[in-house]
């Protein structure tokens, strides 16, 4: 064993195109400190960001961060619409397989972890406080303490493009794939690592603000007067602090199978794959509820305020968030119809995933009796709920569809299912970010953004979107699966997916 | 004119992405919703049930926000009332219908997944016809108990015939689909799982792991092919005449990884071959 462990030269090889990432990254970071460093602006960065605990700062370094990792995780997206766009039949496309799968694993880890959670944390950083009249968070050098966990767990996958490889199992990490049997290499430790350390900063973050909301509103704000993307956020939080710690654990017992070989999650000696799947997804799925929560908090603020008129249903609005609270922990199972649990098992856990839409479709209902006679400005914010809606709702029908275990054994791992994932994750938390961001910007930079350029960039997005995602509908349907770097020829899939690569483009 | 120019356009575009969708469908194969089996026709059939359902909410959700965006947009002189934020009567509509509606597609749930629980056996009359599929690194192999033979990346069986699949792997976990018959199960090291298909007529299907599990799993496709129960006895006894047979060793070596592995077929396969791969993931003694 050498004093570098499994480091050695072997590490730093790749092929052209990983190179090529590495190069730009490299060179990006270099024309960033230069720049730095021409205009003498290291003491200020330095004094007034990075050592920062100021709320409104972190939430500013929160955003930036996750904007990188949007590019990342877009260019990722990019490699593999074109990928799939050529390699039919003869033709294996320009990727390898391990590295196309190394694409789409970091393009979701990135997606979820490392920009939604970013995003989300972000927002709330910067408005939360504000809104409950507090100072700053319960605790402010917690929160410092957050936000660069939760950076250093992004540095982990950027890290990957250079040294090593990144993990080829997809987001989740299935055992056995993701054991030591069938990925030996350091892929695997990366995916753990930058989770892992990401995981807990979020828990951190998950006690910091839930404190802030029980103990700092100001005086005469009792629950009921919370504004209801307090509330969303307060409920997010506690699916934060009950989910994040069997993520924790989770992952600390694949890490102990890889590095002590404890055999907790292997097929012999007693180990059980399936233990792992039931808990990551014990995880998974509040944490897409962690997601869109603040969301729907974000479209509850902006509606009200460009339709000049007060929320509907604000009682309705609250006991909708805690029902989808309550629901969200007993609704894992849907992941994997699949796995042979009995029926009774299924079904139960597809009507609880349905009951989910009622207290969904209450909202979107409230919100839109919110612009029932009121004077609507179609602002950019509201242009982003606008198209929220028509992808939300496409997105939640074909969740319901395939809430149905009998729907589901058609449909599961298909690219139907990929649709359905991004309609419900890009119409509701990108394009409530992008409403949230473009209605709270001049309150930190005190500019507006230009409203002409804002309406181009939610066009191409809301048009993009569905040409980029429709056909995969309609690829899942004709049985195209996840995750393929090559397909056979002669089934005509190859015209939907270069739509779907032009969409994304 | 500018305006009325746009909507002209727009409008153009609309109908023909919508005419090309329609030529698209109608030109190719989309497997779920043209199934050639029993459990692919209910499921297909259930789709439609739940969608047309979801759309007695979907659509009205539709129709308002387009209708409130266009109605009480600003500068136009609609009727603006900002207090307005409480109606119990309304508010109890939309938590009522939706609950309605979810009831129904409860119930339906409730049935559907008994009735199409993988593990529950097809009766029609007909002996039904043992497959044991074994996913490996990155191929499938299917061992027919009875005939003892066995075959890689290629199955077969009559039609009009009960298919007891009988799934695990020695590999990552795979997911063993035939879209067009209808359904999928993992497979799973150390676990036995099954799936009950049958197929109405004579076809050849696509198959493929839909679940992913390391370099080779874009390869892991086959061929299933259902035909006439006398072709089916011929093609037994052809596979029965070609010599090769599939032992342990042999099995050995076949589990070491490949990808995009050629149709193999074995005439002879040693007895129990399924559950002896089976049991090396058990603790010995037990």
């Amino acid at each position: 064993m050498s004093l570098l462990g499994r480091l050695g030269e072997h590490a730093f090889k790749h092929d052209m195109i990983e190179y090529g990432a590495g190069l730009s990254m490299v060179l990006g970071g270099i024309v960033v400190v230069a720049l730095l460093t021409y205009y003498k602006k290291w003491g200020w960065l330095w004094k007034e960001y990075l050592t920062s605990v100021d709320h409104k700062k972190i939430g500013i370094m929160y955003i930036v961060v996750s904007a990188i990792m949007l590019l990342k995780g877009f260019i990722d997206a990019l490699m593999m619409r074109a990928q799939q766009a050529f390699a039919t039949g003869e033709s294996m496309g320009y990727l390898g397989a391990e590295h196309f799968q190394q694409i789409f694993t970091a393009h979701g880890v990135t997606m979820i972890f490392f920009v939604g959670m970013g995003l989300v944390f972000g927002v709330i950083n910067l408005v939360l406080p504000l809104q409950i009249g507090a100072r700053d968070v319960a605790f402010p050098l917690l929160n410092s303490i957050s936000f660069w966990l939760f950076t250093a767990g992004g540095l982990y996958i950027l890290v990957s493009l250079m040294i090593g490889v990144f993990a080829g199992t997809g987001w989740t990490a299935y055992p056995p794939l993701a054991g030591l049997k069938y990925s030996p290499g350091v892929g695997v430790d990366y995916w753990l690592w930058s989770i892992q350390i990401s995981g807990v900063g979020s828990l951190l973050s998950g006690v910091n603000f839930l404190v802030t909301i029980l103990k700092m509103r100001c005086p005469g704000m009792t629950m009921m007067r919370m504004p209801v993307f307090v509330w969303a956020t307060f409920a997010m939080m506690i699916l934060v602090i009950f989910a994040f710690p069997i993520l924790t654990g989770t992952i600390g017992m694949l890490s102990t199978d890889r590095l002590l070989d404890t055999k907790i999650f292997t097929a012999d000696y007693g180990g059980n794959p399936m233990m792992y799947i039931n808990l990551i997804w014990a995880w998974g799925h509040p944490e897409v509820y962690i997601l869109i929560l603040p969301a729907f908090g974000i479209f509850s603020e902006v509606v009200p305020v460009f339709s000049h008129k007060k929320l509907f249903g604000y009682t309705s609005m609250v006991w909708a968030i805690a029902v989808i609270t309550f629901l969200s922990f007993l609704v894992w199972l849907h992941h994997f119809f699949t796995m042979g649990a009995g029926a009774n098992v299924n079904a139960f856990f597809g009507i609880m995933t349905m009951i989910i839409a009622v207290p969904t479709g209450v909202k979107v209902f409230n919100w839109l009796f919110t612009m029932y006679r009121g004077k609507v400005q179609f602002t950019n914010s509201m242009l982003w709920f606008m198209g929220f809606v028509f992808t939300f709702v496409t997105g939640g029908m074909t969740g319901v569809l395939m809430s149905i275990p009998g729907v589901d054994f058609q449909v599961h791992n298909s690219l139907f299912l990929i649709a359905h994932l991004h309609s419900v994750i890009i119409g509701g938390v990108v394009f409530g970010f992008f409403a949230g961001y473009s209605y709270w910007f001049p309150k930190y930079t005190g500019f507006k953004l230009d409203e002409k350029l804002g309406k181009y960039a939610f066009w191409f997005w809301f048009i993009g979107f569905f040409v980029a995602f429709f056909p995969l509908y309609l690829l899942g349907f004709m049985g195209a699966t996840r995750r393929m770097n090559h397909y056979p020829d002669g089934n005509g899939w190859q015209s939907l997916f270069i739509v779907a690569a032009i969409g994304a483009y | 004119m500018k305006r009325a120019f746009k909507v002209i356009i727009i409008s153009l575009l609309i109908i023909a992405t919508g005419a090309l969708t329609a030529y698209y469908i109608s030109s190719h194969n989309i497997a779920v919703l043209e199934p050639k089996g029993m459990i692919g026709l209910k499921e297909r059939e259930l789709i439609i049930t739940a969608s047309l359902l979801m759309l007695i909410v979907v659509i009205p959700v539709l129709i308002l926000a387009i209708v409130f965006g266009w109605k009480y947009r600003a500068g136009r002189d609609a009727k603006h009332t900002p207090d307005w934020e409480h109606n119990s009567i309304a508010e109890c509509c939309w938590w009522s219908v939706p609950v309605v509606i979810i009831i129904i597609l409860a119930v339906i749930t409730w049935k559907t997944s008994h009735e199409l629980n993988p593990f529950k056996p097809i009766h029609n009359g007909k002996k039904p016809i043992e497959i044991q599929a074994v996913a490996l690194n990155w191929k499938w192999l299917f061992i027919y108990p009875e005939e003892q033979i066995a075959t890689v990346n290629y199955v077969r069986f009559p039609e009009h015939t009960p298919i007891n699949f009988e799934i695990t792997a020695d590999a990552p976990m795979n997911s063993f689909w035939i879209p067009q018959l209808g359904g999928q199960i993992y497979a799973m090291p150390a676990m036995r799982t099954s799936l009950h298909l049958i197929a109405n007529e004579v076809g050849e299907f696509e198959g493929r792991s839909s679940n992913i599990s390391g370099k080779g799993f874009a390869g892991m496709i086959f061929k299933a092919e259902a035909t006439s129960e006398k072709d089916f006895n011929e093609w037994v006894t052809h596979v029965k005449n070609s010599g090769k047979t599939l032992t342990w060793d042999g099995y050995r070596s076949l589990v070491e990884p490949s990808e995009y592995n050629n149709v193999e077929v074995f005439g002879n396969v040693s007895e129990h071959l399924f559950d002896q791969i089976l049991m090396q993931y058990m603790p010995e003694g037990k």
